[in-house]
């Protein structure tokens, strides 16, 4: 069988992070590659889908649906064994650290889906960036909204000026040795305390 | 500002119990939300963590599955698990080969049978209103039901239960096959995780299922299901859930797991007790943990279960048991049946050095040495292994400080099993794969 041939299940219930690696495989040349984003009657579709190889991610309660594989092999038309031996250490340790978990069918050579393996593994990584950018990018935006509620805080009960509130801000966080956000969250929360 | 900042720190930490985390020695532990992770959460809640110089950290866990990796991988020191993951991990069996142990119990019973109404229905044309939650009336109105389906041309009937190595998984073929029923024939089995078992069960992908609280209780409130056959009818005080530590880790950390085996045992204490039951509800109610109704968890905590929607409670004694009558301790005779039930049903292939194995992951020799003389009033068995299902009421036995009882402990078809003699027993059992 051609590689790009393998059947391959895609089981995530976020729809984003499902596409990118979707994307990733199909650009690598995979095109039998299907995803399960609905986690009822799991077993059942699995073994209509008749995968090659399973890829979930770990936060999926499902996870203990495919354990479950290896033991029955009369649901499923074929056995099939994980992607891990004693060997597979490191593998397993880049796959976790991912946020991901490969399940091969069994009998199926290793060299084969280590590729699928490897490309799984580093767009979940590229996700968990873009993730992590995400938040980043929506905790500044956030910090952005506190500091402009301290300054209008600071305006009306000091009569000061905008530019004045904003120097304010900023010393007190220098001279405090804190993020100016913190400062300006410590001003919106004694102004509520306050209830002024 | 800084004093309000002060005072807002002092608030998020007394959810804690101010904590001064450079003193203690931080230790991850994974749980899975169930009733009877409650050892876990007691301890850290109630700070009996901190009364040993640890730092209890609770990490919860979507999967047995996730469990079983981060321990294996050092995410997590230690975590709570089925009794059977310690026994797969060091066998090898489903997974690479870790030697995992466990040192401590933290529970005792704790499942039930859950099936849908659509089923009892067929099961109460076939007398099963005759003795609510009696396995063997239970289990013969099944096997009716089961064998009117197959003169019918029926879909075989589908249970749900949550692991591979799950108890869940031995107890519900255990039940099924003394009533004649062979769970790889007559019926099937899947997995499924807990949190998906009442819709399986609404939208008819299972008729019924096996797993541990608040999940039964739930599917009863969805007016969905029945509940039939509880564990501790099943095989009276037998192991449920673990403490699981890889070997090595206990090894390289011993005085850390004997603490933690102090602290487990004061939390278990605690949660035992029915004074402090409805906090234990509480605590156990919140969001970061079960996040269910506490009222629920009430249930399975005072053995007060409802087993349908619309009907009054049925008190059952010993529902689930965290620390009266050693429940604490390791077993290896409960370790050894473990092991019979994997060969049973083929997981293992029969030999001495699997069930030598098999015996080593379970650790009394841990348990009594964190223990003794700790003030704990903790009775300790003479014995690491006892018959199991021996015991037809409450039976004083051997312990260091003569106080101990144990019993009933038996299960419900009358087989006595001697971890001596694990081949005469699993000769003596019909059904196996």
């Amino acid at each position: 069988m051609n590689d790009t041939k393998l059947n391959i299940v895609v089981i995530d219930e976020n729809p984003v992070r499902a596409a990118i690696l979707e994307d990733g495989l199909r650009d690598a040349g995979y095109t039998r590659v299907t995803r399960i984003g609905e986690m009822g009657n799991l077993l059942r579709r699995l073994a209509d889908l008749d995968p090659d190889v399973m890829l979930i991610d770990l936060e999926n309660p499902s996870r203990d649906v495919l354990e479950q594989m290896f033991q029955v092999s009369r649901i499923v038309r074929r056995p099939v064994a994980m992607f891990v031996d004693q060997s597979d250490g490191t593998m397993i340790q880049a796959a976790v650290d991912a946020g991901v978990s490969a399940y091969i069918v069994g009998g199926l050579q290793k060299d084969r889906v280590r590729p699928i393996l490897d490309m799984t593994i580093s767009r979940f990584n590229a996700f968990s960036r873009l993730q992590g950018e995400l938040d980043e990018a929506r905790g500044k935006l956030a910090e952005r909204k506190v500091i402009e509620r301290a300054k209008g805080i600071l305006m009306k009960q000091r009569g000061m000026n905008e530019e004045d509130a904003y120097r304010l801000l900023r010393e007190t966080a220098m001279t405090q040795k804190k993020k100016l956000a913190d400062i300006a969250e410590g001003v919106v929360m004694a102004a509520r305390l306050l209830g002024s | 500002m800084k004093d309000m900042q002060a005072s807002d720190w002092d608030a998020a930490e007394s959810l804690r119990g101010g904590d001064e985390p450079g003193d203690l020695r931080t230790v991850r532990a994974g749980f899975i939300p169930l009733v009877d992770c409650a050892p876990l959460i007691v301890a850290a809640e109630k700070g009996f963590d901190r009364r040993e110089g640890l730092r209890l950290e609770l990490v919860r866990e979507t999967s047995w599955a996730n469990i079983r990796d981060r321990v294996n991988l050092g995410h997590l020191d230690c975590a709570q698990m089925l009794a059977g993951m310690p026994i797969a991990s060091s066998l090898g069996v489903g997974h690479i080969t870790v030697p995992t142990i466990a040192p401590f119990l933290l529970g005792l019973n704790g499942n039930a049978v859950t099936v849908s109404l659509a089923l009892f229905q067929g099961m109460l044309a076939a007398d099963a209103g005759s003795a609510p939650l009696d396995p063997a009336v239970q289990g013969a109105a099944l096997r009716a039901v089961v064998e009117e389906r197959r003169r019918l041309g029926a879909r075989p009937l589908t249970f749900g239960m949550v692991f591979p190595f799950s108890c869940h998984n031995y107890e519900l073929r255990y039940w099924m096959a003394a009533a004649g029923i062979d769970p790889d024939r007559d019926v099937r089995l899947v997995v499924i995780p807990p949190p998906l078992m009442v819709e399986s069960l609404e939208a008819g992908h299972i008729d019924g299922f096996c797993v541990g609280e608040p999940w039964n209780s739930l599917a009863v409130d969805a007016g969905i299901g029945r509940i039939v056959v509880t564990k501790s009818a099943l095989w009276n005080m037998g192991v449920e859930k673990v403490l699981g530590v890889r070997a090595d880790w206990a090894e390289e950390n011993r005085p850390v797991l004997e603490a933690l085996v102090r602290v487990l045992y004061r939390a278990a204490h605690w949660a035992d007790d029915p004074a402090n039951r409805a906090e234990l509800a509480d605590l156990l109610a919140r969001p970061g943990y079960l996040g269910v109704d506490a009222g629920l968890i009430l249930r399975p905590l005072s053995g007060d279960l409802i087993l349908q929607a619309g009907e009054p409670p049925t008190h059952v004694e010993d529902f689930l048991v965290f620390n009266r009558q050693a429940a604490n301790f390791p077993w290896v005779s409960q370790a050894v049946w473990i092991y019979t039930q994997m060969v049973r049903w083929g997981q293992v292939e029969a030999s001495p050095e699997a069930e030598q194995a098999a015996r080593r992951c379970f650790r009394p020799d841990i348990y009594r040495a964190a223990v003794r003389d700790a003030g704990l009033g903790a009775s300790l068995p003479s014995m690491n292994a006892k018959v199991e299902g021996a015991l037809a009421g409450r039976t004083a036995v051997g312990s260091a400080d003569g106080r101990l009882t144990l019993g009933p402990d038996r299960f419900f078809d009358g087989l006595v099993f001697d971890p001596d003699d694990t081949a005469g027993y699993l000769d003596r059992l019909a059904i196996r794969t």
